[in-house]
């Protein structure tokens, strides 16, 4: 939890985005978050993300989930309680295979859909500050943090320069809080 | 960019001495096997060819496939290598004309005596007899309709092989914003899924292999042989793509497009699996004699090794090394997997095809091998020849660019 200065630059279309988020990164001024409409292409490499581990995190999840199906149904049905299901034999590998996949799909989907939400931080009731009411909407913003060395004026330039449709300045909480939409937030609580 | 490609000398002397080793594998076979007075052995004379001209047939119909089925969803991905498929495609014609002539001459010239009167050991139900369960399948399994379907459904393959790539041709010389030749693609796409569902998604394995097992029946087993048919075509492309990539043809293509081959292969070793379990797994549950015999002799009896070996190869290796992004990216473990898939693939179409007139007295040596090494270089052959004739760029397509910048 801190709260921080920002300078907000809002843009027309990716067309303008991919070259002001290229000067931006080379600016050598630190760059926040890129918020856009909708997922944009190539924006990743843009930013220079690194690929998600994501799915290393799902194979484990899944592997749990076989382990799980084919350790419990064979602990009940071999050792805790043994059924004579139609003459079969008490291990009956090829009759537990269907819930082992389902047991692996569902663990597999909960575990990655539940840290998918711890990565991005995102969960019912957790908040964060929208910087431009019309980033989710029409405008693609780059949001750049104002650290203590950095001339306010000077970024803003450097912003219009890139192309921006407006610029501004804001103070806003820069990670996640617990809240309601109709509740204020805590720089503001603070303010 | 070097669009056109042609016959490295290498591979010219490499694939003709395939042929060349088919040949003469065919022909002392013929001697030794055919004119040997052993059922089985006369048998696997034509076991041999039975089994190599079906598999290679249905993976050059996979090429088809996956041309139509591409098409069909207005995907660009393929694009930068549509030629590759297009080759395999228009080469059907060759395999359904090999395949057409074995299977008819299986069906009505081969018999051989016994004490119960003349028997084809291969398609039972030629020579029925007495046979109670074969004279009720009569309505299906005939002479009449086994040629009239053989012939409806490899001359459409065949057409459909040729029309895509005269299709793509067609577009070369084309203005560069003409749409006719892609609208017509998609209405020809359209015709292929449903002439392809009627045949190779239902009656053809019906028809062709699980009818060497007159007695037992399984609806899904067509669905199984197509999942083992497209995951092998989508091997033999990906060995091209590479192969000419090595030859310093297809500059367009990069790893983006082999890491999309990859998922493909990928998938559908999970989706072979899965059809082949499914029909596994409800009979042995149901367990009923006359629906186990097929397995009773290919898990418990002389083919366990291949039938365990083919679930490892076609399913294990598949899952462990061609799960995580890097290795379907990298050229060495696609190329890897795919050998290895096709080698299985071939095995899993061996143990469909063998058990049933040869039982234990199988044999897979010097015969089947030649017979192989003569069908891979006739694919061989036949696929390179057909790339020499147009450039490896469809450089007309609306989508070329598309499949160019393609990221997967």
């Amino acid at each position: 939890m801190a709260i921080k200065k920002f300078a907000v630059a809002a843009y027309q279309d990716e067309e303008v985005l991919f070259p002001a988020v290229k000067a931006a990164r080379n600016s050598g001024y630190k760059l926040h978050d890129v918020y856009t409409p909708f997922p944009v292409h190539g924006l990743d490499h843009a930013l220079g993300l690194k690929d998600t581990d994501l799915h290393v995190a799902g194979f484990i999840y899944g592997i749990t989930g076989t382990t799980t199906a084919l350790g419990f149904i064979s602990w009940i049905l071999t050792s805790d309680w043994p059924l004579n299901f139609g003459g079969k034999p008490h291990f009956a590998l090829a009759a537990w295979i269907p819930i082992t996949f389902e047991l692996t799909v569902l663990f597999s989907a909960v575990g990655m859909f539940l840290t998918f939400c711890y990565l991005n931080q995102i969960m019912p009731g957790v908040k964060k500050h929208v910087f431009h009411p019309r980033q989710s909407d029409d405008l693609f913003v780059i949001v750049m943090e104002v650290t203590d060395g950095t001339s306010e004026i000077e970024l803003l330039d450097f912003l219009k320069t890139t192309g921006a449709l407006e610029t501004k300045i804001e103070v806003a909480e820069s990670e996640w809080w617990y809240g309601r939409w109709d509740q204020k937030e805590p720089y503001e609580l603070a303010g | 960019m070097n669009e056109r490609f042609s016959i490295s000398p290498k591979l010219k002397t490499l694939s003709l001495s395939l042929i060349g080793i088919g040949l003469l594998t065919l022909i002392i076979g013929g001697i030794v096997l055919l004119g040997s007075s052993d059922i089985h052995a006369k048998t696997r004379f034509w076991e041999a060819l039975l089994h190599n001209s079906i598999f290679f047939l249905l993976i050059s119909v996979a090429s088809a496939f996956i041309l139509a089925a591409s098409s069909l969803a207005q995907g660009g991905w393929l694009v930068a290598y549509r030629r590759i498929p297009e080759a395999i495609g228009a080469n059907v014609w060759i395999f359904g004309l090999i395949a057409t002539v074995i299977m008819f001459l299986i069906a009505f010239t081969f018999r051989v005596h016994t004490p119960e009167g003349d028997i084809n050991p291969i398609y039972r139900w030629m020579t029925p007899g007495h046979d109670e369960i074969l004279l009720g399948k009569r309505g299906f399994l005939n002479p009449y309709f086994f040629s009239i379907f053989t012939i409806c459904a490899i001359g459409a393959w065949s057409f459909f092989g040729l029309k895509f790539r005269r299709l793509s041709a067609s577009q070369d010389q084309a203005a560069k914003t003409a749409t006719k030749n892609y609208w017509n693609t998609i209405f020809f796409s359209g015709l292929f899924m449903l002439v392809y569902a009627l045949t190779q998604m239902s009656a053809a394995p019906w028809m062709w292999i699980m009818s060497i097992d007159a007695h037992w029946f399984s609806t899904m087993f067509s669905w199984y042989v197509w999942a083992s048919a497209f995951v092998t075509g989508m091997a033999f492309i990906l060995m091209w793509v590479v192969y000419l990539k090595n030859q310093g043809y297809l500059a367009i293509v990069n790893k983006e497009h082999i890491h999309d081959l990859g998922k493909l292969m990928f998938a559908f070793s999970i989706f072979y699996t899965y059809v082949w379990f499914a029909q596994y797994m409800l009979i042995w549950y149901g367990n009923i004699p006359e629906e186990t015999t097929y397995f009773k002799v290919r898990m418990e009896g002389p083919y366990t090794l291949m039938w365990f070996g083919v679930f490892v190869i076609c399913f294990v290796m598949p899952i462990l090394i061609l799960m995580s992004r890097p290795s379907k990216r990298n050229y060495f473990t696609a190329i890897f997997m795919a050998m290895f898939l096709i080698f299985g693939h071939w095995l899993d179409f061996f143990q469909m095809i063998y058990p049933g007139p040869m039982g234990a007295k199988w044999a897979l040596s010097w015969y089947e091998i030649g017979i192989v090494c003569g069908f891979i270089g006739i694919h061989i052959y036949s696929v390179a020849t057909s790339l020499t004739k147009y450039p490896l760029v469809p450089k007309n397509h609306p989508f070329l660019k598309e499949s160019i910048l393609h990221v997967s």
